[in-house]
Formats: structure tokens, sequence, C-alpha cells
């Protein structure tokens, strides 16, 4: 692409008189996740000037793109070699990109099956608190040497840095895939994932929306074919899963606030007000409700969960428990130690 | 350049006084069993990279995490190091005690708390082996991916410290991609749950940091692992090749055909000799290189994949391609490749295992590379390697009886790594850095690289009592290694006996 650039020493420089003046920045890309976390002022760092996919060998499955590249002409350039990014990351924005991708660590319908955001991360290169561009990880499967800092960028959304370079592992599409819709209620279908689950079956994603339960299946012909007629249903439109990833389906449309509830696998039923729909077969539960924050979170809480506000504002990040919010701080401080990046975006002390 | 810890380039470490300690520790901890005599702490010198030694000041084995707990809180106060040991199969020396920290051994906490089939998760304690957890999920059709080579003896705790792999990271990922949840103790005694029940966390990945630090930003007392289903079955196929480059190109071929194998694994002329003089695998001792490809799944696919990879290698060039026909002879290609280490111990004095791992697509480069530095070294190697990820295993065989040959042997380990960081590769896929490669790290990463993971440490152990020494090496480490690798043009690099 023309408009591919290495603007690395750019935003090097605007850290750099950042730190200078002690001037915190807001770093964003298109802003498509705007509603998580806290509203919070700096002067902006705008990634996208920064962008285009700098290698990707199918071979190798690995793509290393700079942050400011558009998440669309990387799963254009992966589709076209028939892979993909097995995490199904929410785009929630049509000009989204890797590097908000990184920093929000949202992953798709395929996530319980396939792994996160973070599963797939190999290596990244950051901007540090202390002014320098770094290289951590790398692009290889398999790589021990040092700690992670790769893999704790993910969903830190810009606080420890600002990352400008990802490598990513990537996957081959499947050979088929095939989609389901089950009438059942909430209960028998609950009940039936906690069992397929332990199942060698195909299955890459579920959602259960109140009236069906809907499935994707993946993999070769064999096996979608053979789960396809063990478990019966009608064929549904394979669109069903981005509209469900991208929130479009008109459950997302009401107007109370949306929660995001984290949970463990095979949690059943949740007695809470307002609408609910089950995605990841039952590990997150998208919530629509005007009951207060408090007695979600608390109820949430009570089963191993936790629930995110997709909603700006002071509360919309699950709180931490005292003693790893200490660690959060001291490592915020040793990493950002004039708290430039994104002060107060995840935590109002971070 | 000798590896112990050596205070001069590694830190001061406070000077203690074992019998004000010992007795400090009884007073405030009486249940707890402590060793301290020479010849009971003699056992616990070296972990699995056993060419190095070191006696600890002392040996405790707790059995609570109270004990733990208080352990560590006196220790902090005290300002005495502590170094985390597991079942102490680690092969890069991540366990290597301190002559002046006390050596705190997890292997009695070996209780499996919780194996929960429907929530697909086992919860247990640290000292727990890998495969005894794949043993308890049996009877519910699962088991726990991960499965390093040492798996019927290594700990969970160790695993977590490691971010062990093992032969089927490529398709099922490494410890980290297989944990939900870590208890850990941080360095004052204060708990912390790392990951959750759930899929994610609020807050920073501290999970995914903590796996792979090497024991020196907590001590984990509580592993979730994640449960996965046994697949249906697993099939493997033996193809022999005529040149290691068409066996490369077939690993690249594979995936460009959008199979993910289960195990994908290559070993060259040496190692094929070695592993059927000792096995009778029914390897082809004549070719240059040979793969094992195992495909695992759902019944249909796995056996329409074997198909496609059958015509995929021999496309490659492959000159014969065969389908182990029952599960016995399966069990046999791979007993020849999962005994290749002491295979090759058979026909070598010594040999020295080295961990790096290259972009796959450097995999013709590199071994071409290897075979020019073993014909100028004069040492024959045998490359026995997880193919599908890169991560290499080149096995180095010299005599250290022989006047000069370990001193060949450390150059030509050191021109491999070399050789793997230069294809932008990395020292080590699995091992680990512990003591063993802490030279090479300054290789690696650039000393703001070094900086920011020494600040990193700052934010949990800023004193540095957690196994210091270990891991990330001192800027003056660095600096005085870096002049030593101007002056001869070479990696310094340990003697190893061991598989």
């Amino acid at each position: 692409m023309s408009m591919d650039r290495d603007n690395s020493q750019a935003l090097l420089e605007q850290v750099s008189q950042a730190l200078n003046q002690g001037a915190p920045l807001r770093i964003q890309g298109s802003n498509s996740k705007a509603m998580l976390g806290n509203l919070i002022t700096g002067e902006v760092l705008d990634t996208r000037s920064h962008r285009g996919i700098v290698s990707y060998d199918p071979t190798e499955l690995v793509l290393t793109a700079r942050a400011g590249t558009p998440l669309r002409e990387i799963e254009a350039a992966l589709h076209e070699a028939g892979q993909m990014l097995p995490c199904e990351p929410p785009h929630l924005g049509p000009d989204a990109t890797l590097g908000g991708m990184v920093a929000a660590g949202l992953s798709g319908p395929r996530r319980p099956w396939a792994g996160s955001v973070r599963d797939y991360v190999l290596g990244t290169r950051v901007i540090t608190g202390h002014g320098k561009l770094l290289r951590f990880g790398g692009e290889v499967m398999k790589n021990v040497a040092g700690y992670d800092v790769s893999r704790l960028m993910v969903g830190s959304f810009g606080c420890l840095g600002l990352l400008t370079e990802v490598s990513l592992k990537v996957l081959p599409r499947p050979r088929q895939c095939l989609s389901l819709s089950l009438p059942m209620g909430r209960h028998e279908a609950l009940a039936e994932l906690a069992e397929w689950g332990q199942q060698p079956l195909p299955i890459s994603a579920a959602c259960h929306d109140g009236e069906a339960l809907y499935l994707r299946l993946e993999g070769g012909e064999g096996s979608v074919q053979s789960a396809r007629q063990r478990l019966g249903g009608e064929t549904l439109d394979s669109r069903f899963w981005s509209d469900l990833r991208e929130q479009r389906l008109a459950f997302f449309n009401g107007p109370a606030p949306l929660w995001r509830l984290s949970l463990p696998n095979a949690t059943g039923e949740l007695d809470l007000p307002g609408q609910q729909l089950i995605d990841w077969g039952g590990a997150q539960r998208w919530l629509t409700s005007s009951a207060p924050a408090q007695a979600i979170r608390d109820l949430v809480a009570n089963v191993g969960g936790h629930a995110t506000c997709y909603a700006p504002g002071a509360d919309s990040s699950p709180p931490l428990p005292a003693a790893l919010m200490r660690y959060h701080r001291t490592l915020k401080q040793q990493l950002d130690p004039q708290g430039v990046f994104n002060p107060g975006r995840l935590y109002p002390d971070l | 350049m000798n590896i112990l810890y050596d205070e001069r380039v590694d830190g001061a470490l406070p000077t203690v006084d074992q019998a004000d300690l010992l007795q400090a520790l009884r007073d405030a901890l009486p249940d707890l069993d402590i060793l301290h005599r020479e010849e009971d702490l003699k056992p616990y010198e070296c972990d699995g990279l056993s060419a190095y030694r070191t006696v600890p000041l002392l040996v405790v084995l707790p059995e609570r995490l109270e004990q733990v707990q208080a352990l560590l809180r006196l220790c902090h106060q005290r300002g005495v190091p502590v170094v985390a040991r597991g079942a102490g199969t680690g092969l890069s020396g991540g366990a290597l005690p301190l002559a002046k920290g006390i050596l705190l051994v997890m292997a009695r906490f070996n209780r499996i708390l919780e194996v929960n089939p429907q929530g697909r998760y086992a919860r247990v304690q640290p000292g727990v082996r890998n495969l005894a957890i794949s043993q308890a999920a049996a009877p519910h059709g699962m088991y726990y991916a991960p499965d390093p080579s040492s798996q019927i003896a290594c700990s969970i705790g160790g695993n977590v410290a490691e971010n062990a792999g093992g032969v089927h990271c490529l398709k099922y990922g490494l410890t980290v991609h297989n944990l939900l949840k870590v208890e850990i103790l941080t360095v004052e005694g204060e708990r912390l749950t790392l990951g959750s029940d759930a899929l994610d966390s609020p807050g920073f990945d501290l999970l995914a940091l903590f796996t792979g630090s090497e024991g020196m930003l907590g001590i984990v007392t509580e592993v979730t692992v994640k449960l996965l289903p046994k697949p249906q079955v697993a099939r493997v196929l033996l193809a022999s090749f005529d040149s290691v480059e068409d066996a490369g190109r077939a690993v690249a071929e594979i995936i460009a055909a959008g199979i993910i194998p289960g195990g994908l694994e290559m070993m060259d002329n040496l190692a094929i000799r070695a592993a059927e003089d000792f096995i009778h695998a029914g390897y082809p001792v004549d070719a240059a290189a040979i793969l094992l490809c195992e495909l695992d799944g759902v019944e249909a696919d796995v056996h329409d994949d074997c198909e496609r990879v059958a015509a995929v290698l021999a496309h490659a060039g492959a000159r014969e391609v065969r389908l182990a026909c029952d599960e016995a002879e399966r069990v046999r290609f791979w007993a020849g490749r999962k005994n290749a280490f002491p295979a090759v111990g058979r026909i070598s004095p010594d040999y020295y295992c080295m961990d790096g791992t290259i972009p796959r697509r450097e995999l013709p480069r590199v071994l071409k590379g290897i075979s020019d530095l073993s014909t100028e070294y004069g040492l024959r190697v045998a490359n026995v390697f997880h193919a599908g990820d890169g991560n290499m295993h080149p096995l180095i065989l010299f005599d250290a009886n022989l006047p000069g040959e370990l001193e060949r042997a450390e150059a030509i380990g050191g021109k491999i790594l070399e050789l793997c960081v230069a294809v932008g590769g990395s020292i080590t896929g699995e091992h680990g850095v512990g003591r063993e490669k802490i030279n090479q790290m300054c290789a690696q990463f650039n000393s703001d690289e070094i900086t920011l993971f020494h600040a990193v440490k700052a934010a949990f152990d800023p004193r540095g009592l957690l196994n210091p020494g270990k891991n990330i090496p001192t800027l003056h480490r660095c600096a005085e290694f870096g002049a030593m690798h101007v002056r001869h043009g070479h990696l310094p690099f340990p003697e190893l006996e061991r598989f």
C-alpha cells in the first residue's frame, strides 16, 4: 500500500517530548474501542501514521505489522492466503487498528476453542516510558528468553507503553465451516454445552439468545459432517457470527447499558435483571441492564467471574483486589515512571 | 567463563550466618523441615543442569502454604535470597542453589485438589507431576496438553516457572496457553491470584508475565490448568529424505497445505542412526533426514489429512512415506525420537544439547550453517528438532577427555546460538535461560531491553531476593561478556553432560 510507512521515529519524538514536559498522552488508533475504560485527557498520539504489514509468510504462520495498520487490511492479506486470526478480534468500527486490537485484548466467538489475542502475540516493539524503542519476543513460536513483556502488553490499554509493531501467530482457515440453529431453552443449552465441551466435537462458536442455540462447526469435511448429523438443527447463515462479534445483532440495540460478563466454563443460568445473550459456549454473556453496577458485579463475582461495562466511565473496568492493585501500581511506576501513557484509562490511579 | 554466581558481576549478596538463620527459622516455624548438614544439602546442589553445582545455605521442605508465607516474610525481613525448586528436572540451571541462599523445595505440595471435567480444568498444587494431571483427567476422556520430555517427573510449578513446551506446541501451545489461574506468594509473603476461573481477567495480564519468569517474581503455590478432550485418534507418518533441505521444505509445504499436525519432528542422519541402533524403531539408516508427522483429531479428518500429508511429502521429494499401520508401530516410531538424546549418548563420550529457535523458513540455511560449522570445528552434530515450531535441539558430540574438545564444543555451540539470533530466532525455545544461557541473553537483548527487564523485576521484588542471578543478566555481566565476545569472536559455553 502506498500509504504504508514506518513512522516510528516521529512517534518516538512525540513520546520523548511528552516525557520531557511530563505531559500525558492519549494513545489512539481509530477510537473504535473508546467505549471501554475511562475517559481521559492528554495530547492525542495517533498511531495510524505508522502502518503497513512488515512481513507475512504464510508457511511461517507469522504476520508482523505496524500498530496503526487497519485490521481489515491484515485480515484481507490473511484471507488471500487461506489463513486467519484465530482469536477473531472484534473490530467495533470500520477502521479498527492492530494496535487497538492488542491494547484492548478483545477476542471474538472462537475464543474458548482457539485462544485469545494474547495467545497469538509472539512479539512486540514498544516505545517505553524511558523513551526507548525496544523489541520483545520475536517472530518464532517458542521463545522463553527474558520476561514475556509482549503478552503483558495485551489488554493493558496502552498504560504500560506505546505498541508500535506486533508479530502474531496465524493459522490456516478450517477446510469446512457450517453453522446451525437448534431451538432449545437456555437451561438445556447450557447443560448440553457443558457436556459437549468434554468431547472432541469441532464446535468453534456457541451462542444462545433465549430462543435457540447457535453453533458453528469448523474442521475437516468428515468431522463437520458427522457432528452436523449428530446435532441436527437448521442451517444458519454464517454472517450471524460476525454480527455477534461486531455487536450488530438486535440484542445490542437496547437502551440499557451493555455489560460483558466473563465467567467460568459451565456456569449455569444467571439471575440478573435485563436481557442476556450467551456467547463463548457460556463463558461470556452479554447483558443489557439498568441494574446498579455493584449488584451486577457482586453476582458475577460470586460465580467466579467479572463484569465490564461497555460505556466509558469511572467504573467501567472490574475492580481489583487491593494487593493486586498495589502491584499494578508498582509495575506502572516502573515501566512508565512519569505516567505519560494513557494515565487513568484502565484504572483511575494507573 | 564460569556461570556459577559471581558476586563481582552478578551483584553482591548479603552474607547470612547459617546458624543464626537456622535458629530463627526453627523459632518461627517449629514444624518446618529444614536441612542444614552438608550431607543433607548435597543432594540439592544442582538441578537437571548437573555440570554446575552449588551447595545451598539451607534447604526447606514446607508442606503448608502458611509455612511458605512465614518463610518468605522472614527471609524478606532478613534479606536472605530464596531459590525455588520443583522436581529439579530443569535443564538450564533455573533451580541452581546459592551458597548464600535458601533453597525452597515445593515438591511436597503434591496434591491434585480438583478435576472438573464440566469446567474443563484441574486445580493442583505446584509439586504435582505434569503427567499425573493427565492421568487424573484420563477417566473423563480429557488431558493436559503440554508434554515436556521430562513429563513423568517434572512438576507443574516448575512448568509454570519455565513456560515448558513439548512436542505438541504448534497445535496446542506452551504452558502459558494452557493455564487459567495461578496462586502466588510475593517475596513479601503476600498472596496474589493471577488469572481467574473465567477465560480472562481484569487488569494487566500478570499471569502471562509470571509464566516463564523462572521464580524471579513470586512463588507458585497453586495452579489451575485447562483440560482438553482427548483426540479420538492419532496417526503417524514417517517420511525419509535424501537431503535435509528437502525435509525442511516439506515442513513448510505441509503448513502451506493448511494442515497443523499435532507433532512434526525432524531428525538428521546422525540422529537417525543413533536412534535406530538403540531403539530399532525401523528408521531408514541411509536417509539424510526423516520427518515424523503426527495427525490427531476426529477419525475422518485424520484419515483425510494423512492422505493429504502423504501427497505433500511425496511432492516435496520424500523417497519413502510410511504410515504407522497400528498403535504399536506408532509408539515405535515415536520411541526412536523420544530416545534420541540417550541414543546419541551411546555413540559419544559427551554431548551437549542446545535449545535454539528459528523462523521455520531459515531451517535449510541454519542446517547448512550447522553442517559447515561441524566440518570447520571437527565435531559431529546430531540434529533433532521440533520442526513444526522451529525449535532446534542440536546435539554436539565431543569427548571431554581429549584436549581441546570441550573448548571446541563450547565454541561451536556459541556459533549455533549466534546463528539462531542472527536469523531472527531465540537462544531458548523451552529450556529457559536459568544460569546456562545468562551470557547469551546479552546477545539477544540490548542493554535498554535488559534494563526494562530489571524494571519489571523491581516492581515485584525490588531487593532482588527471589532467585538472584537467573534469567536476566546484569549490565555488568553483559559488558564483561561483550568484551570477551569481541576478543575471542565466539560465545563461551558451559559443558553439559545430560539428556
